[in-house]
């Protein structure tokens, strides 16, 4: 100890270094442990079920990210995945659990398409900027208003958002079956198809869609904003107190209802790229779940934008190969399912380590 | 004469409906009661409701007897509640977020091992026949009451005789409403919320069986749709009174038989808003019951959703 402590004395620099470098390394080891203990109980209950954890890694390796073509189905499934995370992660740097993300999804899947269809006469810059507009404007008013009930009236964000989600589904599915229903789309009902200037296509190299590297860059956008402007850092004193920003008189009721509406905005895209370059119109394809996993999303990244990517990466592939698992190995589609739900517990759960790994406390090597 | 009587129906089967459509958020809102005047939340309730659906469903078929299924269902439910209480007493665990990880686990869970269990018919919960008196096959359906729908009403007065007069339910109250009255007082905090959140889990599964035994009367994994998660919001809208959750319950379930109802006598042009009406309704509630100042009137004070 004596020893220990001398060196600190010694050596003030690095000391200041490992205050900085610890808090860093166990804000990634600990939801690391927690990811690994997640699998860890998923290949015990794969194992109770008589399957193979390592058949199934193997799967999951074969048909997320080993060839071109599995990276391209991965990453097609990582773009919707970008933006739903970044609709839980910015308002949960507020302190607010929002899990409504499916609905702004939808929401701006519908905007697009039938932006899309009405705005075919225009240039297809136009055109396009006008899908953006309805895409991200319809789904970000929606989150917005459950930011302004939250405000207003005290609202629980985390019910009210999965309400309104309910709500924008049941919205989408009325106009996709009635209003604005293609009268061709005789089996499963559809907004008309978009024109073709206004289909978003392919990224040189990797084949994946143009949705991925915006959605990185909303990540990137999104971590500058929280990181470094003056307006994240009002953002980040409001999540640890509320009542401790209001005194210091920042506005922290627009902050709620800027972030909500951002959030949702974001997630809006996702809806947009998956009509404009999967889909092709509007239909019930684009309630596919990625709001839902989008929360795992962010949760595993500790609400981090940046961190979001490579997690969404991840979890993406283990979607990208939930149908080749299924063949396989014989397992319902639900495992998927059962896997994200053990992950998530085991991340929560991971969170009572913070400050008991020894290891990773300054103290432990020397003068704090 | 006795055949035909119009559009009456509408009420009519929106009153049964009412019924028949409340008792899973009976369930599941005195489950949720409950376990919240204890001092937590339990926001997975949705995972159990499927889970207890599931599970109720695949015992009553496996034993042939629907009150076995309801049993297997309760049990089901009370592990998940234990496993929800006992990991939520973990410096650092919150139980919101834990909630939402529980309601992912659980429907995962209930949608794998369901997944044979869809296709054969299993023994359905009896009803009593109330209606035997009249002629109109409409009102002798419309009295076809289950008989969960009187256990449920038995329980929620029971409950609110326990909050009032017994000792475990004062036991209950002190510790949500402050922990450091209880620690003073010599309680032991998180064994009374390990098993408020326990028996919270336990009535939440018997709601689920209640929608794969009774009504819709099948397993599917569309089985439910929020209806776990409203029955939260159903609770704050409730002031969290076990008799409130009653008639807060009737109240959903008014809503939710509004799309069938409508449907029933050929009303079928805005089919989805219909159905979406008890969201709207819970949404409703929520904004004109809430308030922005921090305390809910009635709220348990150790409570983290409304702190």
């Amino acid at each position: 100890m004596a020893d220990q402590a001398l060196h600190g004395r010694r050596l003030p620099v690095r000391a200041a270094a490992l205050e900085t470098l610890l808090p860093r390394i166990e804000a990634v080891a600990i939801p690391a442990i927690g990811l690994i203990g997640g699998f860890a109980i998923f290949a015990v209950f794969l194992l109770s079920q008589g399957k193979s954890p390592v058949e199934f890694a193997t799967l999951v390796w074969k048909a997320g990210y080993s060839s071109a073509f599995s990276l391209q189905n991965t990453f097609s499934r990582v773009a919707p995945l970008l933006f739903a995370a970044l609709c839980v992660a910015l308002p949960a740097r507020l302190g607010l659990v929002v899990i409504g993300g499916e609905g702004a999804i939808v929401l701006g899947g519908l905007g697009a398409g039938v932006a899309g269809v009405a705005l075919a006469g225009l240039p297809s810059v136009m055109g396009f900027a006008g899908m953006v507009i309805a895409a991200m404007g319809l789904a970000g008013l929606w989150m917005g208003l459950v930011g302004v009930m939250r405000v207003k009236r005290g609202v629980n964000e985390t019910i009210a958002s999965l309400l309104m989600a309910y709500i924008a589904i049941a919205l989408f599915n009325h106009f996709v079956e009635t209003v604005f229903r293609d009268p061709a789309s005789l089996n499963k009902p559809s907004t008309a198809p978009l024109p073709d200037g206004l289909r978003v296509g392919d990224m040189p190299v990797i084949t994946t869609h143009w949705g991925l590297i915006v959605g990185i860059c909303a990540c990137i956008a999104c971590w500058v904003l929280i990181e470094r402007t003056k307006l994240g850092f009002a953002a980040r004193l409001a999540g640890d107190s509320a009542r401790a920003a209001k005194v210091q008189g920042l506005p922290v009721d627009r902050l709620i209802i800027g972030f909500m509406a951002l959030g949702g905005a974001l997630a809006g895209l996702a809806g947009l790229f998956e009509v404009a370059a999967v889909h092709g119109s509007a239909n019930a394809s684009l309630i596919a779940g990625y709001g839902y996993t989008g929360i795992l999303v962010s949760f595993l990244a500790r609400h981090n934008p940046l961190a979001i990517i490579p997690v969404a990466i991840l979890l993406g592939g283990i979607e990208a190969s939930s149908g080749l698992i299924q063949r396989r190995m014989d397992l319902p589609d639900a495992t998927n399912l059962v896997l994200q739900g053990m992950i998530f517990v085991a991340i929560l759960f991971s969170e009572t380590l913070t400050g008991r790994l020894k290891l990773l406390q300054p103290g432990t090597w020397g003068r704090t | 004469m006795s055949a035909d009587i119009g559009l009456w129906g509408v009420p009519l089967a929106i009153l049964a409906g009412a019924i028949r459509v409340s008792i899973p958020f009976l369930f599941v809102a005195l489950g949720e009661c409950l376990t919240e005047r204890s001092g937590r939340i339990n926001l997975g309730l949705e995972g159990t409701l499927v889970f207890g659906a599931m599970a109720g469903y695949a015992i009553s078929y496996e034993t042939g007897n629907p009150f076995v299924g309801v049993a297997g269902a309760a049990l089901a439910g009370s592990l998940f509640g234990l496993f929800h209480g006992w990991i939520c007493k973990f410096r650092g665990v919150n139980d919101i977020a834990m909630g939402i990880a529980m309601m992912l686990l659980g429907l995962g869970l209930a949608f794998y091992f369901g997944k044979g269990y869809i296709q054969p018919v299993a023994p359905d919960l009896p009803a009593i026949p109330l209606g035997n008196w009249s002629d109109i096959p409409q009102i002798r359906a419309a009295l076809q009451i289950n008989i969960l729908f009187f256990v449920g009403a038995g329980l929620a007065l029971a409950m609110w005789w326990m909050f009032r007069q017994t000792r475990v339910g004062l036991v209950i109250r002190v510790v949500g409403d402050s922990a450091d009255a209880a620690r003073a007082m010599g309680m032991n905090i998180d064994r009374v919320r390990l098993l408020a959140t326990a028996a919270g889990g336990a009535l939440t599964g018997v709601g689920g069986a209640y929608l794969s035994l009774a009504y819709p009367g099948s397993w599917n994994e569309g089985i439910s749709s929020g209806q776990g998660l409203m029955a939260v919001a159903l609770v704050i809208f409730a002031r969290w009174s076990p008799i409130a959750c009653f008639w807060a319950a009737l109240l959903f379930g008014g809503a939710g038989a509004l799309g069938p109802a409508l449907q029933s006598v050929g009303v079928s042009d805005g089919y989805y808003l219909f159905y979406a009406a008890p969201y709207v309704l819970t949404l409703a509630l929520l904004i004109l019951t809430s308030s922005p100042e921090r305390a809910l009137r009635g709220a348990p004070g150790e409570l983290s959703i409304t702190k």
